[in-house]
């Protein structure tokens, strides 16, 4: 394995030029050039090394090619009792085939709707994985749900992985939903192979007027997976979307969400879980800006870590002059079960308006030894009494899914880690 | 069926009972008290098995088992409860399925088939009976936000639960209104028989109005001074501490 230089990574990640969309492509470029990757010198990244990450594991900058799925594998990767539709991405590419048709929802390739306005939302200059990402993205799918649209029931993007020595997948999500359109994804990501792989993702998600958009993101793929996603939405008036993130395993994941509240009484929710043993690095960094007056955000992130993990939970609220009335609500709890485990937490309030309600906590500690000891002293195994605190404070995350059947299975991979695991 | 015998406990490296001795037989009420610091609440501790105390020196046998040899939940098992000082608040663990986890490993270590949903739902609702405890309390998590009394009446609900053979009340006395005092106290006396026995641990005298000690003792310095009938919590309550005390440096000195 030859060792290489950041500069040569740079080049070589920038050599993925894919199909179509030459002008985003080169916004994204030279927004990717302008800001480099990161260093340990780099504010948003100082304690998610991923550069060196990717430096270390990836030796074949190739994309990692679409391959053959079977339908049995799809059906042994969707939930039990899950009743919804799902879209199937090997690599990330779509595999129509496999693919449910949705009523209200249109569904194409990115390539096959060349006007849609890639970059708009996630902002290549806001970070620089989202512009390599928009510079050389291999495969794109575009979502479109039709105005007054209700899909009942969630839409799974289930994506199957396989990666050669550690190659690069980058897949790309348009998602746009028209006024009062009402719909829910549930992201979860299905590792077929044991090498390491870097994936780097961008999911841009347009609202509309009173859109409620819910998007679900399950991270269970396996430790070997360097993952970098961006998740970007605008929320119009009356709009909603609420973010679910659980991450349980993965080399080193950093997730970037953001939400741009550019309609007054609307809503933007961000929830996530990480429970991280092993040597597992999960960074989690969320913006929202509250542009306009009216509206709320309420984020709740969560963390049991046991190991020698690590978690980084950054979270940004930025209300501007004109948001008055804003309501911002943030709140960041870790547990931590050794004395390896490290947790890095950074509320962060930059706030112009001056009639506004907004709050924030981080606390980081240990299982609360006394309550520990009341379960026991009522009977209850040790082991038992942990696994119940332990899931007690995570269950608050996941009480926020609202489909049953992927609460029901996010519960029980919890479940099943807090017994075996911690 | 309790026997403490000359049992010393630390805590980081401060003794707190230094040479306790107990005989409790089944059928019986014992009452401690004490000034406040006396080491009354460590011993409930201690017998429970809080793991912060260091057990010096002494031994403690329960049922013929070596009690300090138990973890806390086989304490719990064989049939040990402590009502909590200060019971815990829980946010996130539902009361009832706390009490049905509870009561089913307990019946597991004794060989019992576990309970139904059903059966448990009725053993509960009798036992709410006991403690006029609200059904409303029990589909909340374990004491969030439960007013200082109703956390007391749970206590006594989950001994109710568990029908403990040795029941340790720790100050639960302490921050009652006279008719919580009474409902708790109640309670405690129904669940009263020939084959089990209660400590109270207690500050004031006026719990035993309620609860009836066949016996009282006097912790002071980490060791019981003076033991009697139930007519001794009445003298101190009269009198107070202060003498007890004087007696006890008195022969110190001598």
């Amino acid at each position: 394995m030859s060792t290489l230089i950041k500069q040569d990574i740079l080049v070589e990640l920038l050599g993925n030029t894919g199909i179509g969309f030459e002008e985003a492509r080169a916004a994204g470029k030279e927004a990717f050039q302008a800001q480099g990757l990161p260093t340990n010198k780099s504010e948003e990244y100082k304690f998610t090394a991923i550069t060196k990450k990717i430096e270390q594991s990836i030796q074949n900058f190739a994309s990692a090619e679409a391959f053959e799925v079977t339908a049995d594998q799809v059906k042994a990767n969707v939930f039990e009792s899950y009743e919804g539709d799902v879209l199937v991405f090997a690599n990330g590419q779509f595999l129509p085939a496999l693919s449910s048709t949705i009523e209200g929802v249109e569904v194409a390739l990115l390539s096959e709707k060349a006007n849609t306005p890639l970059g708009s939302v996630a902002k290549p200059e806001k970070d620089p994985f989202c512009a390599l990402n928009q510079s050389s993205f291999d495969a794109g799918i575009f979502i479109s749900v039709a105005k007054k649209a209700q899909i009942q029931k969630p839409i799974l993007l289930l994506n199957f992985f396989k990666a050669n020595a550690g190659q690069v997948i980058q897949p790309r999500v348009w998602i746009e939903a028209g006024d009062f359109a009402e719909v829910s994804f549930i992201n979860h990501s299905v590792n077929l192979s044991d090498t390491p792989y870097f994936v780097n993702k961008v999911v841009e998600v347009k609202g509309g007027i009173n859109t409620q958009i819910r998007y679900y993101k399950l991270q269970n793929e396996g430790k070997n997976a360097i993952e970098v996603s961006n998740i970007e939405t605008d929320i119009q008036k009356d709009g909603r979307f609420t973010s679910v993130n659980i991450s349980l395993s993965g080399e080193m994941v950093r997730n970037n969400l953001s939400i741009n509240i550019l309609g007054s009484n609307s809503e933007g929710n961000m929830y996530g879980l990480y429970l991280l043993n092993g040597k597992t690095h999960v960074d989690n960094h969320t913006n929202v800006d509250h542009t306009v007056a009216h509206a709320e955000s309420n984020e709740l992130y969560k963390g049991i870590l046991a190991d020698s993990s690590r978690g980084v939970f950054n979270g940004k609220i930025f209300v501007r002059q004109d948001a008055q009335k804003t309501n911002a609500f943030q709140q960041n709890n870790n547990i931590l079960l050794s004395e390896d485990a490290v947790v890095n937490t950074k509320p962060q309030l930059e706030i112009w308006a001056d009639d506004v309600k907004c709050s924030h906590g981080c606390t980081t500690g240990q299982l609360d030894e006394e309550a520990l000891f009341y379960l026991q002293a009522r009977g209850i195994a040790k082991d038992q009494a942990k696994g119940l605190l332990l899931y007690a404070f995570a269950g608050e995350v996941m009480a926020h899914i609202k489909d049953e059947s992927f609460r029901e299975y996010c519960i029980a991979q919890v479940q099943e880690r807090l017994g075996s695991n911690f | 069926m309790l026997s403490i015998k000359n049992l010393h406990a630390s805590i980081e490296g401060t003794p707190i009972l230094r040479g306790i001795n107990l005989e409790v037989k089944a059928g019986e009420v014992h009452a401690i008290m004490g000034p406040n610091g006396s080491g009354k609440s460590t011993l409930a501790s201690v017998l429970a098995g809080r793991e912060e105390y260091e057990i010096t020196a002494g031994e403690v046998s329960f049922k013929g088992k070596d009690l300090l040899d138990l973890s806390p939940e086989d304490r719990a098992r064989e049939g040990v409860f402590l009502a909590f000082q200060y019971p815990v608040e829980i946010p996130g663990v539902s009361s009832t399925n706390f009490l049905r986890t509870a009561v089913n490993q307990v019946r597991e270590y004794r060989g019992e088939d576990p309970l139904d949903a059903v059966k448990f739902l009725t053993l509960m609702k009798e036992k709410m009976k006991l403690v006029e405890m609200d059904q409303k309390l029990l589909s909340r998590a374990l004491n969030e936000g439960f007013s200082g009394g109703e956390k007391k009446r749970n206590e006594i609900f989950q001994m109710a639960m568990l029908a403990p053979t040795l029941s340790i009340l720790d100050e639960t006395d302490s921050g009652l209104d006279i008719d919580a005092l009474r409902i708790v106290s109640n309670g405690v006396n129904q669940l009263k028989s020939k084959d089990n026995a209660t400590i109270v641990v207690t500050h004031y005298q006026r719990l035993l109005d309620y609860i009836i000690p066949d016996f009282v003792h006097v912790l002071y310095n980490g060791q019981i001074v003076k033991s009697g009938t139930k007519e001794l919590a009445l003298e101190l309550e009269e009198k107070g501490y202060d003498w007890i005390k004087d007696e006890v440096n008195s022969n110190a000195t001598v």
